[in-house]
């Protein structure tokens, strides 16, 4: 009889394990999955920072079509539009265009641009070598700003790609940066 | 020798149960657990009925007329929590503490004390659930799968009390799961082995260890909303660096195997019942065993098919298409086996095996359904729609919760010691299956149509089949009331049963008196493999 409560207990504990190994791995699931998409590009994210390695070389003979896109997240008040709405670019070479943001609040207001292009497939020939997004935008009430985007579409871009769209949703983090600074 | 046989007989307390209404709150005894559990299954089923009915009433007729849009939400939340969570996997818990100890000749669950536990945090977790409908802001609105950000940004303050309701039905489960896993596979009595343990065992087996691989992925993404709502953190939260869309990912792979587990021990009762009123052996036996465990191993590895209209690029949607297809495979395999079993067999229609074959007939219309879902370009247009509620109430009615009616029908003589009510028996299978099928059938129709699901109002030219719908959930409901009669009349009356109790039976729980004495199988003597299974 003691063997086979032994035994229970070992099973029970190696099971309890198997248990506390999958909860471990719900939040696993997290970084596996932001992974998972920067090396596929698979949910139009970005990448960060591109820095470039070599010079691209121009292919002068192909235009590749950019829509810009900017949109408020849900109770979102800034004024938030591309410089430009569309532009015609060249593989490989670097393009600069600018956003333009304004607070209209009484109050000074921090924010973050969160990008996405479609097709997604895209996502991973779309260097940015400069963007807003990459760090919080503060504005004091009223404030204006003209925030930079520089970019390379990648000359790999495959061929049936013609028009490529980036957008940006504004989302309004000034209650969480309040909150860490207070801290 | 006879010194010790006079010694053990004196230790061996044959007592029965202790008396009063403690004996329900300290019990370790493995068929007061499993009543305890049916009874509380039962009465979440009346309680998410309700629920499903207030849905019903108000979409009898367009245009709004008796709740408010948001308590609307709620009831299509809650509905959907109370009868995931509290009706069926508590039933299916409550058929293994009664059935799986007696069909492997044990004496008890292995870990006596920890189901007690599992079945008492339920009552606190459900009360906890349902206490939210009466907070200020309401319950849970978001639906059952409660995608963030709806879940966080925009949910109502109640929603922690529904995290730490579900943290506890998770802990429930995985105890529960764990002492089925330690019971099957160290307390099978002597010659019992693995391939010769009925298939209601063998799915439970299955069952518990898909519970225990995910259920603990649900606490975890319970936890990180916890986080997101509480502590500042972004897993969800795009501004934050987070991604809405993680959510889906990490809730549907627990989702998935989720509703395997509500289906899988239902195909381990339809396999016991069959062969008995067929008075054949079950056709197939390893090729079930087969079928159920690839069925358990592929639900790791389609989730993303709950989620084809997110954005995934075009080879994730063939992917989790063709792999959504494949379960069909090992499912056939299954529905071919029932009906090879009823195959030539001398069939009697008693209210079990009406319940099972109907079982086999609408599962496998739900699971057509499922297959038309399965394919990403369709899907386009069917999701959201009444056709996905239409497609996921045929495989949980008529497939789970008309298993669990069919086991109780089946099993009732051994738990009671009575024989039920026929003709009742049968005049409740025959309410529910027309109004399960008045009910649901319609929803095709307009799901196809466009009607959008968890709205509480919808376009004219859906007036007729929703009104249809709701009269056919009302005769539903209503025949429930039916099934509540002519269980307590059984446990009160009734002709006395055998211990065989239906002429095919087969299986070591048909060796003991009706009812089951209070311990059975209490020494690990050789069983009679003869009786192990049909």
């Amino acid at each position: 009889m003691k063997t086979a409560q032994t035994s229970s207990n070992s099973m029970v504990l190696r099971l309890f394990a198997v248990a506390v190994g999958m909860f471990g791995f719900g939040f696993a699931l997290v970084p596996l999955y932001t992974v998972f998409c920067e090396i596929t590009g698979l949910n139009g994210k970005t990448g960060d920072q591109y820095s470039q390695v070599s010079t691209q070389i121009v292919d002068s003979d192909r235009l590749v079509t950019i829509q810009f896109l900017a949109s408020n997240n849900s109770g979102m008040p800034w004024e938030f539009r591309p410089k430009m709405r569309t532009l015609q670019v060249h593989p490989g070479e670097v393009n600069e265009t600018s956003f333009f943001a304004r607070n209209p609040a009484s109050y000074k207001m921090t924010a973050q641009a969160v990008p996405s292009v479609t097709p997604f497939m895209a996502a991973s020939y779309l260097h940015k070598t400069e963007c807003f997004c990459f760090e919080q935008q503060e504005l004091a009430a009223g404030e204006a700003i003209d925030m930079p985007l520089r970019f390379i579409i990648d000359k790999d871009l495959p061929a049936d790609i013609e028009t490529l769209t980036l957008s940006y949703t504004m989302f309004d983090i000034t209650a969480p940066v309040q909150a860490a600074s207070a801290d | 020798m006879s010194a010790i046989i006079e010694q053990s007989h004196h230790d061996d307390h044959h007592h029965g149960p202790a008396k009063g209404l403690m004996r329900w709150v300290f019990t370790t005894n493995h068929k007061d657990i499993g009543t305890l559990y049916l009874w509380f299954s039962f009465c979440m089923f009346l309680l998410g009925g309700t629920f499903a009915l207030v849905i019903r009433a108000e979409l009898f007729q367009p245009g709004l007329q008796l709740v408010r849009p948001e308590f609307f939400n709620q009831m299509t939340t809650m509905h959907g929590l109370i009868m995931v969570f509290g009706a069926v996997m508590p039933a299916f818990v409550g058929l293994a503490n009664w059935l799986v100890p007696m069909m492997i000749g044990a004496p008890d669950m292995a870990l006596p004390r920890m189901n007690n536990y599992s079945f008492w945090i339920l009552p606190f977790a459900f009360t906890m659930l349902a206490s939210t409908l009466l907070m200020e802001g309401g319950g849970p609105n978001f639906g059952w799968t409660f995608y963030a950000p709806l879940s966080t940004d925009y949910a109502p303050p109640s929603v922690t009390f529904f995290i730490f309701a579900v943290h506890l039905m998770g802990i429930s489960s995985i105890m529960g799961s764990i002492n089925v896993v330690v019971t099957i596979l160290n307390l099978r009595a002597p010659g019992m082995t693995l391939m010769k343990m009925p298939l209601f065992v063998w799915t439970w087996l299955i069952t518990a260890y898909l519970l225990i691989a995910v259920m603990p992925v649900l606490a975890g993404v319970v936890t990180m909303m916890l986080m997101d709502i509480h502590f500042g953190t972004s897993f969800f939260n795009a501004g934050g660096g987070g991604d809405p869309v993680l959510f889906q990912h990490v809730f549907w792979f627990f989702g998935h195997p989720e509703v395997y587990i509500m289906i899988l021990p239902a195909f381990g009762v339809v396999s016991a019942i069959i062969p008995t009123f067929a008075r054949k052996r079950l056709f197939g036996y390893a090729s079930m065993v087969y079928a159920t465990s690839s069925i358990a191993f592929l639900s790791f590895i389609v989730w993303a098919h709950h989620m084809f209209t997110v954005g995934m690029p075009l080879a994730g949607e063939l992917y989790f298409m063709y792999a959504t297809m494949l379960i069909a495979v090992p499912t056939g395999v299954k529905v071919f086996n029932w009906v090879a079993t009823m195959w030539q067999g001398s069939m009697t229609f008693e209210t079990p095996m009406l319940f099972a074959i109907a079982f086999v007939i609408l599962f496998t219309i739900g699971g057509l359904s499922g297959l038309m879902l399965s394919i990403a370009p369709a899907d386009f247009q069917y999701h959201d729609t009444y056709f996905v509620v239409a497609h996921f109430h045929y495989v949980l009615v008529p497939g789970s919760v008309f298993s669990i009616m069919a086991a109780v029908y089946y099993w009732l003589p051994k738990w009671t010691g009575h024989m039920y009510d026929e003709t009742l028996g049968k005049t409740h299978f025959w309410l529910s299956f027309i109004g399960v099928n008045v009910t649901f059938f319609p929803q095709h129709f307009i799901g196809l149509a466009g009607m959008p699901r968890r709205i509480p109002d919808y376009a004219l030219q859906f007036a007729d089949y929703n009104m249809v719908s709701s009269v056919g959930a009302f005769l539903f409901g209503f025949s429930q009331l039916l099934f509540l009669f002519i269980v307590i009349k059984c446990i009160r009356t009734g002709k006395k049963a055998t211990a065989q109790v239906w002429e095919g039976a087969h299986g070591l729980e048909w060796t003991v008196a009706s009812p089951a004495p209070y311990h059975t199988f209490t020494t690990p003597d050789e069983v009679d493999m003869k009786e192990a299974h049909g």
